[in-house]
């Protein structure tokens, strides 16, 4: 994958134009964008909600991982990689 | 039919009316005049529709969508009824105050067209004087309204030239995205093919250029490209597929597969103030005529790429081979793919005659 090294520290945030959304015709939670629409699982809508620009990479992993009870490192390791895979394709920054 | 999956996007061909005369325009020949356009309920209502029908993107166009004196209206029922809303525009009849009220009805992302980076190319393009000084104003507004910005630019054999400048453009209005897309040659461009196609080794390099950049500036601008089909080898899947995604309503409510599709003979349209649009979606003659794969001929019946590019493109099937259901020429299997090659090659050695400019009444 060539997506972009991000730190813990970096509080990650939708790119200008780039909007969550509800699909209800497909049951599905979508990221609209300039001519592209990303279908999402879960548990990126769930990472995608809390990038609001004030929660840090770390933070987003810290609260995931508690609420689904899982290792904090390897979460972050996923955190990590879906957001730097958003931001080379210019959903993020 | 019980299954089919509802459209992901909705053109609005909100008017014809236009400032500018883009001898590529993707506008029918014959354009429709102010008198015939539907009224603002009628469009209110079919955004509507569309959003309980599942689609997810709005893209508001013309011509000139911001000829029409109620975009602001149109815009803010959109955004209320869920819709993504993309505007595609000159952005020369938007003024500041006007681009504010947009963001504020929740318009979403616009779409600026530039004809050249070269003032004096711009004007010859688009036959008005000074569009580009506008456009590079307007650019600003729309930053200075928290707006996403995308720059759009058609090249041609009079621009191919200019791609280094069109990414440094881009770059310098801090747009999101770019979409750098050769001409399509249908209607008004097909018309014009001999003064707009550029030559296969142009093509190449601008392809190269576009290539290198898009690599250097990920994460920075997205920029999309549309290759120019003539020298192709395999056809675009036109519109993602006949009936597949889109819904095109034009200025008078017609509802269409795709830009071109009143080109075909013997398809009928419905019309929006008629029917609703889900049941045009599922019911109607011209989107069920060339959807899914049984209307195929050879070679496209029974190709291994019949559901990658849905036999590309019926309109340009009809142009060429004078037969809609025929394979598109570009597609190397295709029968006529040697004479579409030969047009290529005369319309791109031929010295460019004048523009036929897009009008209505011309």
């Amino acid at each position: 994958m060539t997506g972009f090294a991000l730190s813990p520290d970096h509080r990650p945030r939708l790119k200008r134009g780039v909007k969550l959304a509800r699909d209800a015709a497909r049951n599905t939670d979508i990221l609209n964008a300039p001519e592209r629409i990303v279908v999402l699982d879960e548990i990126a809508a769930e990472i995608l909600k809390s990038c609001d620009g004030n929660n840090s990479i770390a933070m987003i992993a810290a609260s995931l991982a508690a609420a689904h009870a899982e290792d904090e490192a390897v979460v972050c390791a996923d955190v990590m990689e879906l957001l730097s895979d958003l931001v080379a394709q210019g959903f993020v920054e | 039919m019980s299954t089919l999956p509802p459209p992901m996007g909705l053109l609005a061909e909100l008017t014809h009316r236009c400032p500018l005369q883009c001898p590529y325009c993707s506008n029918p020949l014959e354009l429709k005049r102010a008198s015939e356009e539907l009224d603002t309920a009628s469009w209110q209502r079919v955004f509507g529709e569309a959003a309980r029908l599942g689609i997810l993107q709005l893209h508001l166009s013309g011509g000139e969508p911001a000829a029409r004196a109620d975009l602001e209206t149109l815009v803010a029922s959109a955004s209320a009824a869920g819709l993504y809303t993309n505007l595609i525009t000159s952005g020369l009849m938007l003024d500041e105050s006007r681009i504010r009220a947009l963001a504020a009805a929740g318009l979403d992302h616009v779409q600026l067209s530039f004809q050249d980076v070269d003032a004096t190319g711009a004007d010859h393009v688009s036959g008005l004087k000074g569009s580009l000084a506008r456009k590079l104003a307007f650019a600003g507004h729309v930053r200075d309204a928290g707006l996403a910005l995308t720059v759009n630019a058609v090249v041609h054999r009079q621009n191919i030239a200019r791609v280094p400048q069109i990414i440094a453009l881009a770059l310098a209005l801090e747009a999101g995205r770019l979409e750098i897309a050769h001409v399509q040659y249908y209607g008004w461009a097909f018309a014009n093919r001999d003064a707009l196609l550029p030559a296969r080794a142009e093509v190449d390099e601008a392809t190269a250029i576009v290539t290198a950049a898009r690599e250097q500036l990920k994460g920075r601008l997205v920029i999309d490209y549309v290759t120019p089909d003539w020298y192709g080898a395999r056809p675009k899947p036109c519109m993602g597929g006949w009936g597949r995604q889109v819904m095109v309503v034009t200025p008078n409510g017609e509802v269409w597969p795709c830009h071109a599709a009143s080109t075909i003979p013997g398809l009928i349209f419905d019309n929006v103030r008629a029917k609703p649009l889900a049941e045009i979606w599922q019911h109607n003659h011209a989107f069920n005529a060339f959807r899914g794969t049984q209307w195929m001929t050879e070679p496209c019946q029974g190709c291994e790429h019949a559901e990658r590019d849905w036999g590309g493109c019926r309109c340009q099937a009809l142009a060429l081979t004078g037969n809609a259901a025929a394979t598109d020429p570009v597609c190397e299997l295709s029968p006529a793919h040697g004479a579409l090659a030969e047009m290529a090659r005369d319309a791109a050695t031929a010295s460019p005659p004048p523009f036929r400019y897009r009008r209505i009444g011309g």
